[in-house]
């Protein structure tokens, strides 16, 4: 009959075989994913942590800070200043009447600092001249004495010219207004977790990537594999697809995770998210498959895919540090961290909105580093063992 | 039939600067029949296997498989034929259809022929049932007739099986057998390498391996011709078996010698004895017989002979009082749960002092936690143990402290030196000071570790490596030995000579308990259990187990007969 015929001829044209084993490659790989735990907990709960870290826990804004106030002498004029404290959306005051009060406190780390109005605050202030208060603060944490006393100094600097206005019928003659743009609440939330989205596509494109592929060797499924028809090219081709694909999914679960529980703005469009971040996931999957191409051993991978990515995604990309800031060598090493490209980027189609020339600049040199990962990873991953 | 599929040329490969895996290694494999890839761990199988398929390349000398060069056209060859590695090469986590179906496509086996491929191969491994598992679900037995399966998608014209029969229960490994023997009649060609000589026995051909060098080439039977009529049984032996043994293998002209069951087994370097007579070493009713050579005694006088009756280790060991006091080893009722796993349910069995009790079956039957739970390494869900009076439960540290304990693959510490190992392993028993600086000088001279001092554990070649682990298992002069699987893999010299202490020291009241899957090791025992799936189901001497299964049809069977037997009827006890 003829399809005993067609049968017979058994004449696999090439591109036929080839796509049938590519898709049998990615079909085999998706199932692992689904089944295995640990990708589920790299792609899916790893993220939700870290943004839960970067959402909640750290936080680069001033918010309310104790202290401890001491009013020597409770006059009116120091009265009124110590409510222009209280009202103070950075401070959480407690009033005393002699700084001995507070001083276990301070180093006890109950109050940041201790602002003191002395008795001769009145005096002072009526004569005109500039009033003196004492703002004593904890100096083994300058981040937060420095905070306190800049706080403190504007707390009182706001008071008196409000006092002068009060006096001469008439507003103060100058005062700064500072305004930010995109991120008028300078929220750090609202950079910190656009960053972290980088931070997980790197977890998933390299991480995960290195370690499905040790762990072949490790069972040594991949041996078996090698020792059928299938290429070397399929081999990784059949492994960029699916986890291309998850690390997608992953940050999509970052992003609406990101707008509707945090409230971070989304000001760019879809297109400009999606482009950049399928950008970024080709050197992140051209660096895992090159790292397992290096080491067939999944703890050996895990530390290299640490040292080589995370950190460097954490460290060296703008995320946490100033780029600028940086010693210039270490600025030229940051030039080949994907990470650096993506971030500024996704930071903008969040709180700015489209940037296209800076997008396409950054899209560009994400694919070249890609590329040439891509081509090292396959020159290195032959069908050999040992 | 008879074209040669696999043609060897001088074949050589090194890895860094140790002696070469493979030297020189020439030979062929033929189509239609099962040839044996044989030798000990270590010998080079492996390695020859990947060679073959073109997965690595020999540094010097040339292989042809199918008429292709491995160097050129691996591709080619990697079409052609079928190769299972010793892990079977299946993802746990995909079913059995998914693991069909994922090396269907690879293979490229035509969507059009599947359903009728799938059926045969399904019913052939009789996995029809079980389709829907996780392979990682599955049992030794099934995962390696699936390994095969996947193997056999595309007819291939040559099948290489890396240790088909590792770790997988005897009843499975006759099924897998019978298989392959099946597809040999269609003209396929089939390496299958083996540790086990039982198995190299029924190959058509073998290739014997040792060392990376090629031994010899040919039909087992014309290997073991070179012993033929010098193989004999000395039975009717009177007294112990062990001091006679160590008598024998000192008199002139014995080659080898080993215990089975109340007998002895010995190969001679001629027809018959010569200048001694067996009466005057086993007693009066001794009788000595020809017997029917097998492929391990051929291979040890190959291999120049076995090492002699004499153990420095236990000449050198104080003698105990064999008659005092009851058993060393107590097992009563045992049983260990894991969630709703049983793995190992009421073991009961005492050992008398200056016995050797083995523990027989398969990988995953419960050996393994029977063991952990009598060494105090696994809290028993319900039973006790005892070892030398002290319960396990209680006095776990008096009791480890008179056992000495050699672990399965031999735990030394890989980066530590054998000087190092062994003063290690003093301290964690307890010695100090004079003693422990004693011991250990007895132990360097007794196996002879002084030139080996300054070397990592895990650079030695496996029999060294065994020889290190049973030092420091018995520093401490422990009353009671532990061995998990002591001489899995290793060539059949260093398991004689492993023996031979271990005997020895039996002899000075040394109590051993021992678990192992090789049939042949439970020969050396005073009495075995066969654990199967967790229980216990036969007891008693290899003789004794052996002859419950005696029939017409197998008058004289062995302990691998025995084996399966006594399985059949626990099943079939089971359904009833």
């Amino acid at each position: 009959m003829s399809t005993e015929a067609l049968v017979g001829t058994k004449e696999t044209a090439p591109p036929t075989g080839r796509a049938r084993r590519f898709t049998a490659l990615v079909r085999k790989e998706s199932l692992q994913v689904i089944r295995d735990p640990s990708s589920i907990l790299i792609a899916f709960v790893l993220p939700l942590i870290l943004l839960v870290i970067f959402g909640y826990g750290v936080s680069l804004d001033a918010t309310r800070t104790r202290i401890g106030l001491v009013i020597e002498n409770a006059t009116p004029i120091a009265q009124d200043l110590a409510a222009s404290f209280q009202a103070s959306r950075y401070f959480e005051v407690a009033t005393g009447r002699d700084r001995r009060e507070f001083e276990e406190g301070l180093i006890l780390g109950r109050v940041r600092g201790i602002v003191v109005i002395p008795t001769n605050f009145t005096d002072v202030g009526a004569a005109g001249s500039s009033p003196q208060i004492q703002v004593i603060v904890d100096g083994s944490d300058p981040n937060t004495a420095n905070f306190v006393q800049n706080y403190a100094q504007g707390v009182v600097g706001t008071w008196m010219a409000q006092r002068a206005a009060e006096i001469a019928m008439r507003p103060p003659p100058i005062s700064v207004e500072q305004r930010f743009w995109f991120n008028p609440e300078l929220a750090s939330r609202n950079f910190l977790v656009p960053g972290s989205i980088a931070i997980v596509m790197t977890l998933v494109g390299t991480l995960l990537t290195s370690l499905v592929v040790a762990r072949e060797w490790e069972r040594g499924t991949m041996e078996a594999m090698m020792a059928t028809p299938v290429t070397a090219t399929e081999l990784l081709a059949g492994k960029i697809l699916p986890y291309f694909i998850l690390g997608l999914a992953s940050m999509s679960l970052c992003v609406l995770i990101a707008v509707f529980i945090f409230g971070v703005p989304f000001r760019g469009s879809v297109l400009a998210l999606y482009a950049l971040s399928a950008s970024f996931l080709m050197p992140a999957l051209g660096q895992g498959l090159l790292i397992s191409a290096a080491t067939k051993n999944q703890f050996l991978a895990s530390q290299l895919a640490l040292l080589s990515a995370f950190l460097p995604a954490f460290l060296l990309s703008g995320f946490l540090f100033e780029i600028n800031s940086m010693p210039w060598i270490i600025r030229i090493v940051t030039t080949i961290v994907p990470a650096r490209y993506l971030i500024p980027s996704l930071q903008s189609v969040f709180v700015a909105g489209d940037i296209w020339p800076m997008f396409l600049r950054s899209i560009a040199v994400m694919l070249t580093i890609g590329v040439v990962l891509f081509i090292l990873a396959a020159r290195s991953t032959r069908k050999r063992i040992g | 039939m008879g074209e040669e599929f696999v043609r060897l040329s001088d074949v050589t490969k090194r890895f860094g600067s140790a002696a070469p895996a493979l030297d020189a290694v020439s030979g062929s494999i033929k189509g239609g029949e099962i040839t044996g890839l044989v030798g000990p761990d270590g010998a080079g199988k492996t390695t020859l296997i990947r060679l073959m398929t073109g997965l690595m390349l020999p540094d010097t000398g040339r292989i042809e498989v199918l008429g292709f060069d491995t160097r050129k056209d691996a591709a080619s060859i990697q079409a052609a034929i079928g190769y299972m590695p010793q892990r079977f090469g299946l993802y746990e986590d995909l079913s059995v259809q998914e693991n069909l179906d994922l090396y269907a496509d690879l293979r490229g086996l035509p969507l059009a022929e599947r359903p009728e491929v799938f059926d045969e191969l399904l019913t052939f491994t009789d996995l029809k049932r079980f389709t829907g598992r996780l392979a990682g679900k599955l049992s030794g037995g099934m995962k390696q007739k699936l390994g095969l399966a996947c193997a056999l998608l595309k007819k291939p014209r040559l099948l290489l099986l890396d240790e088909p029969g590792v770790g997988v229960d005897p009843i499975s490994r006759r099924d897998l057998w019978a298989m392959v023997e099946n597809l040999t009649k269609e003209g396929i060609g089939v390496l299958w390498s083996t540790a086990y000589l039982d198995e190299a026995e029924a190959c058509h051909r073998v290739l014997l391996l040792n060392e990376g060098k090629l031994l010899f080439t040919g039909t087992p039977s014309e290997l073991t011709s070179r012993v033929d009529g010098r193989v004999f049984r000395l039975g009717g032996i009177e007294g112990r078996r062990r001091p006679i043994l160590t008598k024998v293998l000192g008199e002139a002209g014995v080659v080898d010698g080993v215990i089975q069951g109340e007998a002895i087994r010995l190969v001679l370097d001629a027809p018959e004895p010569q200048g001694w007579k067996a009466k005057d070493i086993a007693g009066k009713g001794a009788v000595i017989n020809p017997t029917a050579p097998r492929f391990e005694d051929a291979f040890v006088d190959m291999l120049g002979g076995g090492p002699g009756g004499q153990s420095k280790l236990a000449d050198a060991a104080v003698p105990r009082d064999r008659t005092e006091g009851g058993a060393v080893i107590e097992a009563h009722g045992l049983t260990k749960r894991f969630g709703d796993f049983t793995a190992a349910s009421d073991i009961t069995f005492s050992i008398p002092r200056g016995q050797i009790f083995g523990l027989l079956g398969p990988n995953g039957a419960g050996k393994s936690t029977t063991f952990k739970m009598l060494c105090g390494l696994l809290k028993p869900t319900e039973g006790e143990g005892r070892v030398a009076g002290f319960d396990l439960r209680r006095d776990t540290a008096e009791a480890r402290n008179r056992l000495g304990y050699m672990a399965q693959k031999f735990s030394l510490y890989g980066d530590l030196n054998v000087a190092q190992n062994l003063a290690f392993f003093a301290g964690v028993y307890g010695l100090s000071g004079a003693g422990k600086r004693e011991r250990i000088a007895l132990m360097t001279e007794i196996f002879d570790f002084r030139s080996i001092l300054g070397m990592s554990a895990k650079d030695l070649p496996l029999g060294l490596k065994q020889r290190l682990a049973l030092a420091c298992a018995v520093l401490h002069e422990p009353e009671a030995l532990f061995l998990d699987e002591p001489t899995s893999g290793v060539d059949p010299i260093t398991r004689r000579e492993f023996w031979t202490h271990i005997n020895g020291l039996v002899e000075k009241g040394v109590t051993v308990l021992v678990t192992t899957h090789f049939m042949d090791e439970a020969e050396y025992c005073d009495r075995i259990s066969l654990i199967y799936r967790g229980r216990s189901i036969a007891l008693g001497s290899p003789d004794e187990l052996k002859a419950s299964v005696a029939s017409p049809e197998n008058p004289d069977p062995t302990m691998e007969d025995a084996f399966i037997e006594l399985v059949r009827n626990s099943d079939l006890a089971e359904a009833a």
